[in-house]
């Protein structure tokens, strides 16, 4: 048994020095930065032919509804009625999921978010879109229109779907008086220790580096996904100090309903749509303000493949989607504001788009969409920034 | 030892039979030895071969140049070994807990409780295995909520969400996986041992510790590599009532899924396959494992 012991050790020993001595030949990974930054060229449709009878997506839950869910809620079957573009949807869970979903080459589409689209585009994994064949790309809210995470060098590359902000929420019976800053879940003396929540995923990080673009001036930053090596460290540590208040982070919006309606949570960041919810369960009543410091958001995009199977189909299916009657539906299904200005009028709830401010260009101005960091920076302000890649290793590392 | 139990065969008056197998027999292993090599240690090859690898920063696509840098970031970086080191932490607490919980469960079932009893248990010990993962995990999710029940017994002092609430979560999935093998182990020895042990005037306690404890102590073994093993790839008990602690599978699900890193999320899941293979390195030690096979 000694024996055995010993061999086991020695074994071991080996092993870590062998490992040990490859790390220090090289631990550089990999690079990036003298890469020539244009998407591969491609060219866009110039018409739409007659669909291909298949149509493969990547979409967000309750993006693609065909009745499974809520008999009464369904725009797939009309759609393959009018199109013969039998739909097969995948549901994803997170933008990276989508991304890795559409690297397959099996999809000829995806509803992404702003965090997804550069990625895609970059990657040459979706091609350039061609709005004019695509009739109700006219109406659509002008402000989400040729924004930095839908085009390059003003080509888009998909047609605007619906979009919404992370607002600050917060349970009314534990927090008083309503908050009206993000100081209320970034202070160290904050009196909800342990029932704060914020988002599980790196792009929250734009959250602290928002918040510290107004409290600390003397950073310099001015958009929060295009963060310096110092922008950054200061927005972790501001996180790492926020680490000690909360009491769970949430990335799936079911979790952070019930973190919320179980008391775990009394204040955090949220999604409208899960407002809703809580208020609807009438567990617990929750308000929701977008803050003084204004607040990050989303918007989504329906993307092309580079290498669609079923391009027409696709076309077909950005067009049926944007329709004024469909992009209502989808959007009070899931909560969101419609990306279709038209949309509107068909709300089942009339008071629906006040509520999202769907068409208030100044509340959507207020509002920083998820966008992919790179280390060319996205507001164009030099090539010194952060990418995505550090910002998942120091999210990581400050949740320890 | 051999020598003192009457083995079915001699009480029989036959002798066991050890012919050969016929060559066609061996076709029987074809199926399992290809889904050996092919599903499982194709798949680790593949796993093994993608670690060295490396990922574009700004696209995320995996460049097929080879590098050991994933291996010398899963060895230096702080973050890695804390998560380890808290992961192995975790995965030893519920073997302990789940081994202190099963063999006196065990004991009882097997040598104590009358046939009816012995079922019923049997019962309840393995009933909860027909329940859904996360049904369970939701249940202590529920159970360790604020103004939740166990905050109510316990008059607001429950430990809430967080690692321990984790420790106690794997416990309680993996239990039935260690009361099991220790039961079987209990259950082999023969009630004359027990007998004979009393009767050569050994106390209770004696006889605990020399005779059963000795006997059970493979049965713990081979429920611990189920436990040990199953806590250490587990990532999703600790989303749901781990407040905001991660572990190892955290750590690689996000290098694989939100990074897009594969190549360092491979590289990362060679820790577990070590701990694993060292602990199994600490057992054969023991000498429990040969025990265990004999």
């Amino acid at each position: 048994m000694k024996i055995r012991l010993k061999s086991a050790a020695a074994l071991l020993g080996v092993a870590t020095l062998a490992l040990s001595a490859c790390s220090s030949s090289t631990t550089t990974t990999s690079s990036g930065g003298t890469k020539d930054i244009k998407p591969p060229t491609m060219s866009a449709a110039t018409k739409v032919g007659t669909g291909e009878g298949k149509l493969n997506l990547v979409v967000w839950a309750g993006y693609a509804e065909d009745g499974s869910s809520d008999t009464s809620v369904d725009w797939v079957h009309p759609f393959e009625q009018q199109t013969g573009c039998q739909v097969n949807a995948k549901v994803a869970g997170t933008s990276d999921e989508m991304v890795q979903l559409m690297r397959t080459g099996d999809y000829d589409g995806v509803s992404a978010s702003g965090d997804a689209t550069l990625r895609l585009i970059y990657a040459g994994n979706v091609a350039p879109v061609n709005t004019d064949l695509v009739d109700n790309y006219k109406t659509i809210s002008g402000f989400l229109k040729n924004q930095p995470w839908n085009s390059v060098d003003g080509q888009m590359y998909g047609v605007p779907h619906g979009w919404g902000a992370n607002v600050l929420t917060w349970n009314k019976a534990e927090v008083k008086t309503a908050p009206t800053s993000w100081s209320s879940v970034f202070d160290a003396t904050t009196p909800y220790h342990g029932k704060i929540t914020a988002y599980d995923s790196p792009i929250y990080i734009a959250d602290a580096a928002l918040y510290l673009a107004k409290t600390k001036p003397e950073l310099g930053i001015k958009d929060p996904y295009s963060l310096t090596e110092k922008q950054l460290d200061a927005a972790i540590a501001l996180l790492k100090q926020q680490n000690a208040n909360v009491g769970e982070y949430w990335s799936d919006y079911t979790k952070a309903v019930q973190s919320f309606e179980s008391g775990s949570t009394v204040i955090g960041t949220s999604w409208q749509v899960i407002a809703n919810l809580i208020n609807a369960d009438k567990k617990v009543q929750v308000g929701t303000t977008v803050p003084a410091e204004g607040a990050t958001g989303w918007s989504d995009t329906w993307m092309l493949a580079a290498k669609a199977a079923h391009p027409n189909c696709m076309y077909e299916w950005m067009n049926w989607i944007t329709s004024p009657k469909v992009n209502a539906e989808v959007a009070e299904w899931f909560g969101e504001a419609p990306a279709q200005t038209l949309a509107c009028d068909q709300t089942s709830d009339k008071s629906f788009c006040d509520t999202y401010h769907a068409t208030d260009d100044a509340y959507a101005k207020q509002i920083h969409y998820w966008t992919t960091p790179q280390k060319q920076c996205v507001d164009g302000s030099g090539s010194d920034c952060t990418d995505y890649a550090e910002w998942v290793t120091k999210w990581q590392q400050m949740k320890g | 030892m051999t020598a003192l139990v009457p083995t079915e065969n001699l009480r029989a008056g036959r002798r066991p039979s050890r012919r050969r197998p016929a060559p066609l027999g061996y076709l029987l292993l074809l199926p399992p030895l290809a889904w050996l090599f092919i599903a499982y240690l194709g798949s680790m090859a593949v796993l093994l071969v993608s670690a060295f690898w490396s990922v574009d920063s700004f696209t995320g696509q995996v460049v097929r140049v080879t590098t050991t840098g994933n291996f010398g970031a899963v060895l230096h970086d702080p973050l890695f070994r804390t998560v380890t080191l808290r992961t192995v932490g975790v995965a030893l607490g519920v073997t302990v807990i789940d081994a202190l919980l099963a063999v006196p469960l065990a004991l009882f079932m097997a040598k104590v409780a009358g046939p009816r009893m012995r079922i019923a248990l049997m019962v309840a010990v393995t009933t909860p295995l027909w329940a859904s993962y996360l049904v369970k995990a939701y249940a202590w999710r529920g159970l360790l909520a604020p103004n939740g029940p166990l905050d109510w017994i316990t008059g607001g002092h429950s430990i809430g969400y967080g690692l321990p609430a984790t420790v106690i979560t794997l416990s309680y999935l993996w239990l039935p996986y260690m009361i099991l093998p220790v039961y079987a182990a209990f259950a082999r020895v023969p009630s004359s041992m027990w007998e004979a042990s009393a009767d050569l005037g050994a106390t209770s306690g004696t006889t605990l510790r020399r005779i059963a404890a000795p006997l059970a102590f493979p049965g713990i073994a081979a429920g611990s590599i189920f436990t040990f093993s199953l806590s250490l790839g587990d990532y999703i008990a600790v989303q749901i009532v781990g407040g905001k602690s991660q572990l190892l599978g955290n750590v690689i699900y996000g290098q694989l899924v939100t990074a897009n890193d594969q190549p360092l999320a491979a590289a990362l899941s060679f820790v577990p396959l070590v701990v694993v293979l060292l602990y199994l390195f600490a057992l054969r030690a023991t000498g429990t494992l040969e025990q265990e096979a004999r």
